[in-house]
């Protein structure tokens, strides 16, 4: 269960970055997973060679979040090339998105070649495990669980309470209204999506210590991250949270139950979501 | 004028390749007939209703599946194994794009690429009947009761089946032409430029265009079948998210907004594929730069490059 919520964990913030993308750009962005896959890259050379540096086994967690955050800077010039499509029909944006998936996937084929990279289990155990009731878990999982939580809870205050925020979500609600009143909405789209890749790399970097990195990691976690975005509703935070915990914890039950229909289930319950509640269980406004 | 000619021209070339360029060429082509049916369905949808599949590889694959369940029992007839895999492409898409026909945009390409993944790990985790994820083999079908059996893989590959599945795909295009400027075909354009205008008109838009996603979906089904003979084998990858992507990339190369766009698209798709991944193993970086370009500068596609007017034709 507990592996669940991990995977949930980590599923939210890849999930989250497409949300805040589509809220404000209305991009759908099929890249995001490979965002996801070269933070999870980056995140394992970087730590590899942190711990050849002599750093200390337990410093990989710091290690792990600055390799995320500083793959954002891939933001901006991506933006920059979706930004030519805004004005076109959507279909032409989902087809770029997809040609950035090719390119990236490739990317990775180039630098790290086909190999899975993985880090150690005496890495990922480096911060112990503690029982919880009946099982034990390595603790670092529970610190991915409580640091997505933080981002979740940090994201919540950014969209509610800041300046940004709020410039944020008047352009999700309207962009040209947000445009002439004087928004500068390059500058908005820009800083929005670079945020939006931060978090799926960030996201690709938590995971790594628990699983290997592999070629297909991007493109199979973006068709989890959809699902958890048709659950939770299209552009709705609080959507991708709880679409997060529902396919994580179906996952896992799946798993534990009748593995042969863990990605099964989880399509049957969005093709379900998609049929009777089409803006999923979160959206405000009916598409 | 000049495009029966044109037509007439482009069939005799490729009915003369196994002739002329050789058997290397002429397998080449092979793939060509099974996308280039697929993909006018898929045009049928995307350029004609303006809907985006993202998950057309379903009936590819279904398609494929039927063929290699079925010459795997003994059913050797290829007519039969189309019939079939129309059948069940026609059986499947019916309550699948009765769902999905009625969202439009971002919800239709998310739920037909739920479909696909659905029948994706189906395809995958059902290993008895489908062989997982080493695929199903097919068998050499026979072509009009006959089997061909003097002739080697290459031999029978590059002579019979080479001209079955040219005449295939020219029955094809010659269907969907009749389809596509059908009054039907002016429907579903008036449904994709303005679906209310239509309605208001008296255009059943949904029920048309569940009409085009079920006749699309035969058209990827015996393309799917055509797919595999070739290769011998039903992979699920063929279901797979990304061949969908990989579909939609050829419509829009050779240009959606064209009849002959598609046909045209998947030729330059996979000559180039071929002509890439022999220089390169990493054809997708040079394949996703391509895509990229011809959305940002070539939304017309090759299509609309060579015919500027910008004709429907």
């Amino acid at each position: 269960m507990l592996g669940g919520v991990f995977h949930a964990a980590v599923l939210f913030l890849v999930a989250a970055g497409l949300q805040l993308v589509f809220g404000v750009q209305k991009i759908l962005n099929l890249a995001c997973g490979s965002f996801y896959a070269l933070g999870a890259y980056t995140g394992v050379s970087l730590v590899q060679w942190a711990l050849g540096a002599g750093l200390p086994r337990p410093a990989f967690l710091p290690v792990l979040l600055a390799a995320g955050a500083a793959l954002a800077v891939l933001g901006p010039p991506v933006e920059r090339v979706l930004r030519a499509t805004y004005e076109r029909d959507e279909s032409f944006q989902l087809l770029l998105t997809f040609a950035l998936v090719l390119i990236f996937e490739d990317v990775i084929r180039v630098v790290w070649g086909t190999a899975p990279h993985q880090l150690g289990g005496d890495v990922y155990l480096a911060y112990g495990r503690i029982p919880v009731g009946r099982v034990t878990v390595p603790v670092y999982n529970l610190l991915v669980i409580v640091a997505a939580g933080l981002i979740a809870l940090g994201m919540g205050l950014l969209l509610a309470r800041t300046r940004f925020g709020r410039i944020v979500r008047a352009a999700a609600e309207n962009r040209r209204m947000a445009a002439a009143l004087g928004v500068d909405m390059a500058r908005v789209s820009t800083r929005v999506f670079t945020l939006g890749v931060g978090l799926g790399t960030v996201g690709g970097a938590l995971v790594i210590p628990a699983t290997a990195a592999v070629n297909e990691m991007g493109i199979e976690l973006i068709v989890e991250a959809f699902a958890v975005v048709v659950i939770g509703g299209l552009g709705s935070m609080r959507g991708a949270l709880v679409g997060a915990l529902i396919v994580g914890l179906l996952k896992a039950l799946a798993i534990a139950v009748y593995p042969e229909a863990e990605m099964l289930a989880i399509y049957l319950v969005v093709i379900a979501v998609l049929v009777f509640r089409p803006a999923g269980l979160f959206a405000r406004a009916a598409a | 004028m000049t495009r029966p000619l044109l037509l007439a021209a482009a069939a005799l070339a490729v009915a003369l390749v196994p002739v002329v360029a050789g058997p290397y060429y002429a397998t080449l082509m092979l793939p060509f007939f099974g996308y280039g049916l697929a993909l006018l369905g898929l045009n049928l949808l995307f350029g004609y209703a303006g809907l985006l599949s993202f998950g057309h590889a379903l009936f590819v694959a279904l398609g494929a599946y039927v063929a290699a369940a079925l010459t795997g029992r003994g059913v050797l007839a290829f007519e039969a194994i189309l019939a079939a895999a129309a059948a069940a492409a026609a059986l499947v898409a019916l309550p699948t794009g009765a769902l999905c026909v009625r969202y439009v945009k971002i919800y239709f390409g998310m739920l037909t690429l739920a479909f696909g993944m659905l029948f994706y790990s189906f395809l995958l985790k059902f290993y008895p009947l489908t062989g997982g994820d080493e695929g199903m083999p097919v068998r050499r079908p026979r072509l009009l009761g006959q089997a061909f059996a003097d002739l080697d893989k290459i031999g029978f590959l590059t002579g019979p089946f080479y001209y079955y599945a040219l005449a295939l795909l020219a029955l094809g295009t010659l269907l969907m032409w009749r389809v596509a400027h059908s009054p039907f075909g002016l429907c579903l354009r008036a449904g994709r430029e303005n679906a209310v205008k239509a309605e208001c008109v008296g255009v059943h838009v949904r029920r048309l265009r569940l009409a085009a996603f079920v006749l699309a979906a035969v058209f990827a089904a015996v393309g799917g079948a055509l797919l595999v003979v070739p290769t011998g084998l039903a992979d699920p990858l063929l279901a797979y998210w990304t061949h969908s992507g990989n579909l939609v990339f050829m419509v829009l190369l050779g240009g959606f907004a064209h009849f002959f766009g598609p046909l045209l698209g998947a030729l330059v798709f996979i000559l180039l594929q071929d002509q890439v991944m022999s220089l390169t193993p990493y054809w997708r970086v040079v394949f996703g730069t391509i895509l990229a370009v011809v959305v940002l500068f070539f939304p017309r596609g090759l299509m609309g490059m060579l015919d500027p007017r910008g004709a429907r034709a």
